[in-house]
């Protein structure tokens, strides 16, 4: 299998960038102090970091003469669903009535547990 | 070994320490919400590393089963979430 080095190296910086977005994601999962942040840590990065390894895939599919049908489903997929399962596990944190370290916003109903 | 084999084998590190970790939050996570968010990350972040693995072995075989885990991982995300935001998942 002879690649372009320019496809190669590409293809290599993006599998490197995406799991990198990953491991960012995973370690503000681990150490952010409440739910909310963790929320925000890993379902930013993850998205990212499945993007970048899918495009470096699609790539190489496409170097090779291959139409990479299932990873454009993949990617358009984890797109599409990240967002829609991190609302609803705020939703469900909200519902909980979990404390934040944030202060509620002006005008906005307070979702603090009572002290 | 050229530089592509290097990248996968790094990426592969990477994303299993990424496992790792999630499933570290996933059993200490004090709150259950904590616990499904490790799960859905786990999920996410398992099509990352099954795609990497289709690369390292050149197989088309496994894109097919990335897209089945990414399925699996939403529908669960969200039976579990409406499970917890309202104590059942359908009426």
């Amino acid at each position: 299998m002879d690649l372009h080095p320019v496809i190669e190296w590409t293809a290599a910086a993006l599998i490197v960038l995406g799991s990198f977005f990953l491991l960012v994601g995973a370690i503000g999962l681990v150490r952010l102090p409440d739910f909310y942040m963790r929320l925000h840590a890993p379902t930013k990065a993850s998205t990212l970091g499945v993007g970048g390894v899918l495009l470096a895939s699609l790539l190489l599919g496409f170097a090779q003469g291959r139409a990479g049908v299932a990873e454009l489903l993949i990617t358009l997929f984890v797109f599409l669903t990240a967002p829609v399962s991190a609302n609803l596990l705020a939703q469900a944190a909200l519902h909980m009535r979990l404390p934040s370290r944030a202060s509620v916003p002006e005008g906005v109903r307070s979702h603090q547990p009572p002290e | 070994m050229n530089v592509l084999d290097l990248a996968i084998l790094i990426g592969i590190g990477a994303v299993t320490l990424t496992l790792l970790l999630c499933g570290w939050r996933l059993l200490r996570g004090p709150t259950s919400v904590d616990r499904v968010l490790a799960l859905d990350t786990l999920y996410v972040s398992l099509v990352a590393l099954v795609v990497l693995l289709g690369m390292h072995w050149r197989t088309q075989l496994l894109f097919e089963a990335a897209l089945i885990v990414a399925l699996l991982g939403f529908v669960g995300t969200v039976a579990l979430a409406r499970y917890l935001s309202r104590g059942n998942v359908m009426e």
